[in-house]
Formats: C-alpha cells, structure tokens, sequence
C-alpha cells in the first residue's frame, strides 16, 4: 500500500469452477451438523440460472448473527465452521442442503422489527463478485414487519422467503433464481 | 433506520459488473433486476470468526503435500491484509487454490490435458498474524486454456478467499503475476473497469525476501471492506 492515500477494498474476481480444492476443507467440516441436534435447521433448495438451468457449481455461505451457539465436542467446535456461519456447494443438479443453528429472534432494540432469516453470499463460475441476499425463515409475519423487506417491491419480496416444510417444522425450501422469472432479491455493496 | 444504515456501495470502477458479456458465463447468471440497497443490521455489522485449530502446520507449504517436491518454479508469496482505515486485519482466514505449473488443476471439471502432477494438489491456507501478514510457498501456476472464446487463455494466477472483520469484507479474488502478456487479453482480469484496480491485482517481485538458488517471492497486499471502528462484538465466534 505504498503510496495509496486511502486504500481502496481489492477487487474481486470470480470463485470459477476450481474452488473445491481450496475450499472445500471447511465444507467437509462441519460438526453437529445433524437436524438430529437441538435448535438445528436445514435450508434446501436449488439454484438455477436464466434458463431455469441448474448451476452445479455455485458455492453458498449463510451468516447469522443471533444464533445460539450449540454444545459441541470442543476439539470439533474448534476445528469446524464457527457459530452460525455454513458453507455449502451445490451439486450436479444444483441443488444444496444447509444444516445450521437456527436464527434466534434479534437482541437488540434496533433490529426488533427484523424477520428470522440469514445472510447468504452466493460464488460461482460465471460470478465476478459474489452476490448477496437474505433468507427469510417463512412464516409470512416477517414480510409485513421486516425493515428491510419492507424496502423491497411486495412482488419480490417471496423470492427470500423459504417456505417450511410440511412434514418437518425444521426443515425449510428456498430456490435461488440468478435471472429471469422471479429473479431473487440481490442487494448492492 | 436513517439513511446512515445503508450498506455503502463500492468506490465506482473497483468492482467489476456481474454483467461483462466479454465473460461469456455472466450472461446467464447475473441478475438483471435493480440490486436493492441493503440495511445495515447487526447481521451485516458481524461475522464468522475462526479459531486457530482451523489451519494445521504446513497448510501453508503447497509444496510439501505430495511425497517429493513438485515440478515448478518454487515461489513465496507474501503480503499483508489492510482494511479501508490501513490497519493490519489479524487472525484473518485466507484460503487459496490454483494450477499446477503445467496449467493444470487437480478437479474433475479440468479437462485440459497438460500433465497433473503428482505431487501438487494446490490448495493452501493461512490466518494473518498480529501485523496481518500472511505468507504461503507454493510453485507458480501455469497458464490454461479456457473455453470463454477461441484461443482463450488464462494469465497465471492464484485464487484468494478471505474472511475480515464482518461478513461484508467477505472477499474472493485473484492475484496475478508482474510482466504476464496476458492479462491484457483476459476477460476476467479486465473485468475490472478501473485501470489502476486492475493493476493492484498484479502481485510484485521481491528480491528481498527471494532466497538465492531456492525461490523468488512475490509480494501482495489486500484491502478489505471495513474500518478499524466497525463494532465486532462476537468475540468467542
């Protein structure tokens, strides 16, 4: 940075078909990741492009802030993904399944009003910089009072709603849709 | 929540599109729609933080993974990551991958036939240090053809995958090599709009810190999104 007054974020360039060799440690280790522990949850869904194609080499991290952090074995806590933070990849259909500590409701007076829901980056080939999005844990309450669901078009805003399984109240559905017909919700950064 | 609680959007030009025809792979995946401006809540003013029992002694020695050295022009690569304030981001998990000196990856997609090589898998990982330096040996990749148009070819490179301080300085990227003719040809390189982003990409030689008849270094720093002020409250994370 030797003669940058400001130093500017680095730039970003796409994840490409390759990144399971680097990255694929921290989605191979996941401990506790079973629906079978308390307060566990899991997304799943697909994800697909314009043409409704699957993408079968996107890679997903969702971040929640207001998880609890679940009692683990802790050699395997430390050595596995932190506290509500997951990382999956899609496979050849493009579909991703995410276990992780479900969302407690927010601490704070500020984020009261916010729907249960997670941070989701989305890397793929084809990808320059990752795309950012929430899931909304749905139970259709979180849209009417949901800051930042309420600054969305009424049309858009069930693109980042996973809808709960019928069978199993744990278990939530969420497609990602990166163009075309009910295109998910992307936010700018 | 006052306008003050908006995510801040990237200085123009330093980030590239996710439209860039040129990159025949954007078309089809890059929202079309308006990118919503996003609030700044605690899930954005936090993130995941990893502990050091994540990186196991030699993760950072690409070279030291097969049973004999690999084929390749040894390298060190080194740097520091900064945030936008110019302070060291410490205990930051970097993650990398990349070719093999032949251009080759190690994963079932690459179809190129130059050789593998036995010995270089190439992923690698560190965490930065109290001064936020990080450090890795490796050899230097190749460079590939790719299928983005005809005689399409990648310069040499090295995927990065960072985490900060919040997951918004959540970055991936690539560094590149000082005096490859190709990156001016490269889609992906110039997908970047502004020149002088572009460039910082560019890693530096480093006679200094090359050791003689062994390796030459490169030297590579990072900027991630973030100021030393950012509340991060989730220290047992």
């Amino acid at each position: 940075m030797s003669n940058d007054a400001v130093p500017i974020p680095t730039s970003s360039q796409t994840v490409g078909p390759y990144f399971r060799i680097g990255l694929d440690g921290m989605i191979e280790r996941t401990p506790g990741s079973s629906l079978e522990a308390p307060g566990m949850i899991a997304i799943r869904g697909r994800v697909l492009d314009r043409d409704g194609v699957a993408v079968p080499d996107a890679m997903l991290e969702f971040w929640s802030a207001s998880t609890e952090p679940i009692a683990l074995n802790a050699e395997l806590a430390i050595a596995g993904c932190p506290t509500g933070f997951r990382r999956v990849a899609t496979g050849g259909d493009g579909e991703f399944s995410v276990v992780i500590e479900g969302p407690a409701p927010p601490v704070s007076n500020e984020d009261e009003s916010q729907g249960l829901h997670f941070e989701v980056l989305v890397f793929a080939r084809g990808l320059l910089r990752q795309l950012l999005t929430r899931v909304y844990l749905g139970d259709g309450e979180s849209s009417k009072t949901d800051p930042l669901l309420l600054t969305i078009p009424e049309e858009r805003r069930a693109t980042l709603i996973a809808k709960a399984d019928h069978r199993c109240a744990d278990v939530f559905h969420w497609t990602i849709r990166l163009q075309g017909t009910n295109e998910t919700v992307f936010f700018g950064w | 929540m006052t306008d003050r609680d908006v995510v801040e959007l990237a200085p123009a030009g330093t980030q590239p599109e996710y439209h860039f025809p040129p990159y025949a792979s954007t078309v089809a995946r890059s929202p079309r729609m308006p990118l919503i401006r996003l609030l700044k809540t605690r899930t954005e003013r936090t993130g995941p933080v990893f502990g050091h029992g994540f990186i196991r002694e030699g993760d950072n020695d690409l070279t030291a993974h097969g049973e004999s050295d690999p084929i390749g022009e040894r390298i060190l690569v080194h740097g520091r990551v900064l945030n936008e304030d110019g302070q060291p981001v410490r205990g930051a998990l970097v993650e990398v991958w990349q070719a093999n000196s032949a251009g080759r990856y190690r994963h079932k997609v690459d179809t190129y036939d130059a050789p593998l090589d036995p010995n270089f898998h190439g992923g690698g990982r560190m965490m930065t240090d109290e001064q936020g330096r990080y450090w890795f040996k490796s050899i230097k990749p190749g460079p590939y053809p790719w299928g983005n148009h005809h005689n399409a070819w990648r310069p040499s490179h090295i995927h990065f995958s960072l985490f900060g301080a919040g997951i918004l300085s959540r970055l991936v990227t690539q560094m590149y090599f000082p005096g490859d003719p190709l990156q001016p040809l490269d889609s992906i390189f110039n997908s970047i709009p502004d020149e002088a982003a572009r460039q910082r990409l560019i890693s530096h030689l480093d006679m200094d810190r090359s050791e003689s008849n062994f390796l030459l270094a490169y030297n590579w720093d990072i900027v991630l999104r973030g100021r030393s002020d950012t509340p991060f409250e989730e220290g047992n994370r």
